[in-house]
């Protein structure tokens, strides 16, 4: 495990988290993070070596029901919270015609 | 105004038996609860006239004759992560504040057709991050027995409205001890039910394999009352589970002789306050006199739980959360550039600092490159952390402990520290990641008058064991009759 995380690896995760932050907050976090990943590393004291992950603490799968038709939400209940919409549809900035993303 | 003493069972009594109205008791609960909010900051919102309205609704079918549900009339406060078709559901978050539920969660519509009245939605650590309530982008919640300190948290607000009396039960959510935590540091009941007992829908979702829905009362009696209401199957939730529901309020009256309770050394090593440790071992004592056969037993993996934890429960939290976007619902940066920015400045500027903190490290535990060394490694402990508890539950009915390494600590003390605050449920994690149950229980005070709480564990979907020897406990005890509020 890498024991620390500096201000670039910082601002790589806060990019693939899509979170906005300042440069105190990256410097900030930086040694917040380095100091949490550090004590994390004792996990490494344990040989996992053949033990399966648990993902979930009770043996549930395929939770299956019958596929009929029931009452949902109208068009106007999913917009209610909405920013910004129209109509039928959620309103966003222009995405295409740009370089970013 | 003196805080109420009355408990949920005792205000059903009375309103079904007509000694006193829902209104008059919902009406008493909010002049109460308005008139103590400026001091302990319990609640994020309330609204007195939905609340009188509902309790006429009452007073009017017990008038009528109909049938009256369990829980008819009593006031009862919510965790303001648990969505309701009324009011506001923040998650003590910037980025929520704008937001109306279209829906109730599965336990208020529970709730309601038990005949409670809803009264309010209590404050919480943003997104139910944090053993404080400090992290509620609100302010903090204070501990009523002393308003220098913290209530815990993240159910801070609600734990601290049933401390106060401003309410006979409320519930709260678990994920890495945020019911008995503050359970503790307030020192009344809490319950985090076993994975899969009570339906998540329409609880805000944080940790999804941790998260869990629990009753908060100053009586276990109350507290089986509560989880009779809410505990079951529901569709809605496919990680909720089909088995029966035993009424836990009629199964509180066992004997204790012959059960085996569990005592681990490794709850009781260094970082465990002296007071502290001497109240659990006095509370051992008591059930131990009361019949009950003390085993010890060995949990080698549980002090991994901490580093366990804060990898698989931020990975969680940073997919769960990713639907704070500034497009569904909620809040909007105002002039984005473009929609990346849209979604990176809605949510750095929406989101308070331990929850972007949470998000990062959960990010970087899924990064290509990082997986196998954090998350998976994390997920393969956690299996050995179940297996500890599976092998224990084999040779005892119910493990005690301490709930925390402190009684409750002063504002400001640990926030300039994410670690020192982690370290504070370092006795209640293992339990969400075994996904067994577990209870706080008041177990006495130290010498500043703070209380401490007992942790009882128990093996998945065996909520009655717990109950009962909790219940049993406090036959015995007087520590739950103990109410001070706010008195510095």
């Amino acid at each position: 495990m890498a024991a620390s995380l500096d201000e670039s690896a910082v601002r790589h995760v806060a990019n693939l988290a899509r979170l906005r932050i300042t440069d105190e907050e990256c410097s900030r976090y930086a040694t917040q993070l380095s100091k949490i990943l550090d004590y994390v590393r004792q996990l490494n004291e344990l040989d996992t070596a053949g033990v399966s992950p648990t993902a979930h603490p009770l043996a549930v799968a395929n939770v299956l029901r019958e596929d009929i038709v029931r009452p949902s939400w109208t068009p106007a209940d999913a917009l209610a919270n909405a920013p910004d919409h129209d109509d039928k549809f959620f309103r966003v900035p222009k995405v295409l015609d740009q370089e970013s993303a | 105004m003196a805080a109420t003493t009355d408990t949920v069972v005792e205000l059903a009594e009375a309103v079904r038996s007509g000694a006193r109205s829902a209104e008059e008791i919902a009406r008493a609960t909010v002049d109460r609860l308005e008139e103590l909010q400026p001091r302990l900051h319990a609640f994020l919102s309330h609204d007195r006239e939905r609340s009188l309205g509902r309790a006429r609704e009452i007073d009017d079918d017990r008038r009528r004759g109909e049938a009256l549900g369990p829980l008819a009339g009593v006031p009862v406060a919510l965790k303001d992560n648990l969505c309701t078709n009324f009011g506001p559901t923040t998650c003590g978050s910037k980025i929520l504040e704008p937001f109306r539920s279209r829906y109730n969660a599965h336990v208020v519509d529970r709730l309601e057709s038990a005949g409670a009245i809803i009264v309010g939605k209590t404050n919480l650590d943003e997104f139910a991050m944090g053993s404080s309530t400090e992290n509620s982008a609100f302010g903090p919640t204070l501990n009523p027995w002393d308003v220098s300190r913290v209530a815990g948290g993240s159910s801070g607000g609600s734990c601290a409205a049933v401390a106060a009396g401003l309410v006979s039960a409320a519930l709260g959510s678990d994920t890495g001890g945020s019911i008995r935590l503050p359970a503790s540091f307030c020192g009344v009941v809490g319950l985090k039910p076993t994975y899969g007992r009570v339906s998540r829908y329409g609880l805000v979702a944080f940790g999804s394999s941790l998260d869990q829905i629990g009753p908060i009362a100053t009586t276990v009696a109350d507290v089986a009352l509560l989880l009779n209401t809410i505990a079951g199957h529901d569709p809605r939730d496919s990680t909720s589970i089909d088995r029966p529901v035993p009424d836990y309020a009629a199964s509180l009256e066992e004997s204790l002789k012959g059960k085996r309770i569990g005592i681990s050394e490794e709850y009781f090593g260094p970082g465990l306050n002296a007071e502290v440790a001497a109240a659990v071992r006095a509370a051992i004592d008591v059930l131990a006199r009361e019949g009950a056969e003390v085993v010890p037993i060995h949990l080698p993996h549980m002090k991994y739980g901490i580093a366990c934890y804060y990898l698989i429960a931020t990975a969680e939290a940073s997919s769960n959360l990713a639907r704070f976007d500034g497009v569904h619902y909620g809040r909007r940066t105002p002039r984005p550039a473009d929609v990346i920015d849209l979604y990176a400045s809605t949510r750095g500027e929406g989101f308070g600092a331990e929850v972007k903190r949470r998000i990062m490290l959960g990010t970087f535990a899924l990064s290509s490159g990082y997986y196998d060394a954090y998350y998976l490694k994390a997920s393969k402990v956690r299996t050995l952390i179940k297996k500890d508890f599976d092998e224990a539950f084999s040779r005892v009915d119910v493990i005690a402990s301490p709930v925390a390494p402190t009684t409750a600590f002063r504002v400001g003390e640990k926030s300039e520290d994410p670690l020192a605050m982690y370290l504070s449920d370092i006795y209640t994690i293992a339990a969400n990641l075994a996904g067994v149950c577990a209870i706080s229980v008041p177990c006495g005070f130290d010498s500043l008058g703070l209380p401490i709480g007992l942790q009882l564990m128990a093996a998945p979907f065996v909520e009655e064991k717990l109950l009962t020897l909790a219940h049993q406990y406090q036959l015995s005890t007087h520590w739950h009759t103990r109410r001070q509020v706010a008195r510095r």
